[in-house]
């Protein structure tokens, strides 16, 4: 690499004018991101897809085995032919058609009403003038590093004394809007929407409500669609309250994994691992449709932070 | 708007004789476009609290309230389902007095530096080979962050399968290299260590692109300059790349720090069947699992506040000494 653009570097002062205007856009792109990949980059990026990918292949291979194949070494490396048996076993063991549905029943609100709640508050934080703006945006941005951990057990009693235990409203209500939707909504929406643009509808008598379905959700679009899906993820990855708050017979796939792996004395560890497959392809099929958004959502989320 | 637009129209007694106009319509006289602008000035007062209403109502119910009532709690006895018993600083006496506090407390430091360090350190090595133009650049990108797909259940039950000590492919691995039977399970370090490699698959790729997203707002001639300085790619690395994205990596630093605090999934499910007091012997119990156990296993929800307000004291005084940190950074760059 440094190889490749060295000469350019140093050679570039001595040259005419136009290649002088020309070198410092090459060196620019030399650390800065615009240039080449050499071998070691293409090496060291295999690996780490390999590490990265190599888990989720072995999910499938495992949950194509049987138990026995599993504990006898050397582990099989290959898919085998017990996937539809082990997916039986799985859903006599737990209503996994319940799980799943219920895990996109509570993923599908959260996301919903933390997009809607999230474009309204980062609207109003990014484009609207009121007393106290600044000290609010730091209290939501604060509350973002308060653990569940300390809202946990006063939530249990209260689900308790209204008989949510087990139900999904339980691990719906508490996040139905995030910190983190609110300031990914502000950053978005105080670059991408041009205050002008508010002024006009005012003018023309546009009451405030108006200026947001017509102003604001057009314009919000792209980044409501990447947070819905963030937190889409977020929400059926969620554990430690829905642990908490649900039960195996009314669970999220999270959940009934978490059943599937304790419990019985018996394991079966391909039977487990299927299990685990189920919980996860949903989100990987996602991913393989919307990786690129889902990518670029985080970076634009990032890049202003 | 349109209940108070009545309103004036039932206060003040209608034209006699003329046809009752409707109210709130476009571009009517004096009195009601009187009323309008101060309904228009309301409108864009008001709506700004109303907009961020919903999240501070929510933060209310489910984050502060509990927040301060856990505090109480942790002062009273209370078990599931019980009556509280005003206990004063018990809760935090006994736990003073427990080993097994101790051992979470000191678990929770060590599973944390170990998930988050090296974590964080080849997040910011691969974002650098990330913002190379390469080939199928989107699809290491995608690749890269797949495991953040995965649920901490899902991705914990796979990883126990491959550090199982006596069948997993981790060690099989590891004797092909010559190094024996290594205890993922039992003994404490290798079982810490597989749990942070958990943590670690599923969140470096989504760093990474944190990190790379900094760095591809980095300005070119900051480069450009480093380049007429005669800098190599490394210093270029060292003393451009990192300083302008300095910001980013406090934010990934105090972001993980919050979330290895919190460590709970991973060993539950690493532990199976002996996950709530994290193995045999509490070789990875972690805090969160020790209010858990204290909480639902014990019943004992007085103890449990008060391991919950000693992980908020902690991520308090964690949160200072990292203020103290970047300003005193700060104030060293900006001199």
């Amino acid at each position: 690499m440094a190889q490749i653009t060295e000469p350019v570097m140093s050679a570039g002062p001595r040259h005419s004018s136009t290649q002088q205007r020309r070198a410092p856009r090459l060196r620019a792109g030399g650390a800065g991101g615009q240039s080449k990949g050499g071998p070691l980059a293409y090496l060291f990026l295999i690996v780490a897809t390999l590490v990265s990918l190599f888990p989720l292949y072995w999910t499938v291979v495992a949950a194509s085995r049987t138990d026995t194949e599993l504990v006898t070494p050397p582990t099989p490396l290959l898919p085998g032919s017990h996937l539809i048996d082990n997916l039986k076993i799985v859903w006599d063991q737990v209503d996994m058609t319940k799980a799943l549905i219920n895990s996109t029943i509570v993923a599908g609100c959260v996301a919903l009403s933390t997009v809607l709640f999230s474009t309204l508050a980062g609207f109003a934080f990014a484009k609207l003038k009121f007393r106290g703006r600044n000290a609010l945006l730091t209290i939501v941005v604060a509350t973002m590093t308060i653990p569940p951990q300390l809202t946990v057990i006063p939530l249990y009693q209260i689900i308790t004394n209204v008989g949510w235990v087990g139900h999904l409203q339980s691990v719906i209500l508490p996040s139905l809007v995030a910190a983190f939707g609110v300031f990914f909504m502000r950053q978005f929406l105080s670059e991408a929407l041009p205050i002008e643009l508010i002024e006009a509808a005012r003018v023309d008598g546009a009451h405030s409500l108006r200026i947001i379905w017509s102003v604001v959700f057009p314009v919000a679009r792209p980044a409501m669609a990447v947070l819905g899906m963030l937190v889409f993820v977020q929400s059926w990855n969620d554990f430690f309250w829905p642990f908490i708050a649900l039960s195996q017979q009314n669970p999220t796939v999270q959940v009934a994994l978490a059943g599937v792996g304790s419990g019985n004395h018996q394991i079966d560890h391909a039977v487990v691992v299927c299990a685990a497959l189920v919980a996860t392809l949903p989100l990987l099929l996602v991913f393989a449709v919307l990786g690129r958004q889902i990518v670029s959502g985080i970076t634009a989320g990032a890049v202003k932070s | 708007m349109a209940t108070s637009v009545r309103a004036t129209s039932d206060g003040s007694p209608p034209p006699s004789g003329a046809v009752p106009r409707p109210p709130g319509r476009r571009g009517t006289p004096a009195s009601p476009s009187g009323w309008r602008s101060r309904l228009y000035r309301l409108d864009t007062k008001a709506s700004p609290y109303a907009y961020i209403a919903p999240f501070f109502l929510c933060f209310a119910a489910f984050g502060l309230f509990p927040l301060i009532y856990t505090g109480w709690l942790s002062l009273n006895e209370v078990q599931l389902g019980g009556h509280a018993k005003w206990v004063g600083f018990h809760n935090y006496t006994s736990l003073w007095d427990n080993e097994f506090f101790w051992k979470a407390l000191r678990n929770t430091f060590t599973l944390g530096v170990i998930s988050t360090v090296p974590q964080l350190l080849m997040a910011l090595g691969l974002a650098h080979l990330l913002n190379y133009q390469l080939r199928a650049r989107g699809f290491f990108r995608v690749a890269v962050l797949a495991p953040y797909a995965t649920s901490i259940a899902a991705a914990s039950l796979v990883f126990v399968q491959l550090f199982n000590p006596d069948y997993g492919m981790i060690n099989q691995l590891l004797g092909h290299l010559g190094i024996g039977h290594v205890q993922w399970a039992s003994s404490k370090w290798p079982a810490q260590i597989a749990i942070s490699t958990i943590v670690t698959w599923r969140w470096t790729g989504y760093n990474a692109l944190i990190y790379l997203a900094a760095m591809q707002a980095v300005p070119a001639d900051l480069y450009e300059a480093a380049a007429l300085d005669g800098a190599s790619r490394w210093r270029q690395f060292i003393n451009v790349t990192i300083p302008s994205i300095r910001p980013t990596i406090f934010f990934t630093i105090i972001v993980s720090t919050i979330g290895a605090t919190q460590l709970f999934g991973e060993p539950l499910i690493y532990g199976g069947g002996v996950g709530v007091t994290g193995g045999t012997d509490h070789q990875y119990q972690t805090l969160s699992l020790y209010m858990y156990d204290k909480g639902w296993q014990v019943g004992e929800l007085g103890q449990a506040s008060a391991v919950a307000w000693v992980m908020l004291l902690i991520l308090l005084l964690i949160g200072a000494v990292q203020l103290l940190f970047i300003r005193s950074n700060r104030r060293k760059l900006g001199g």
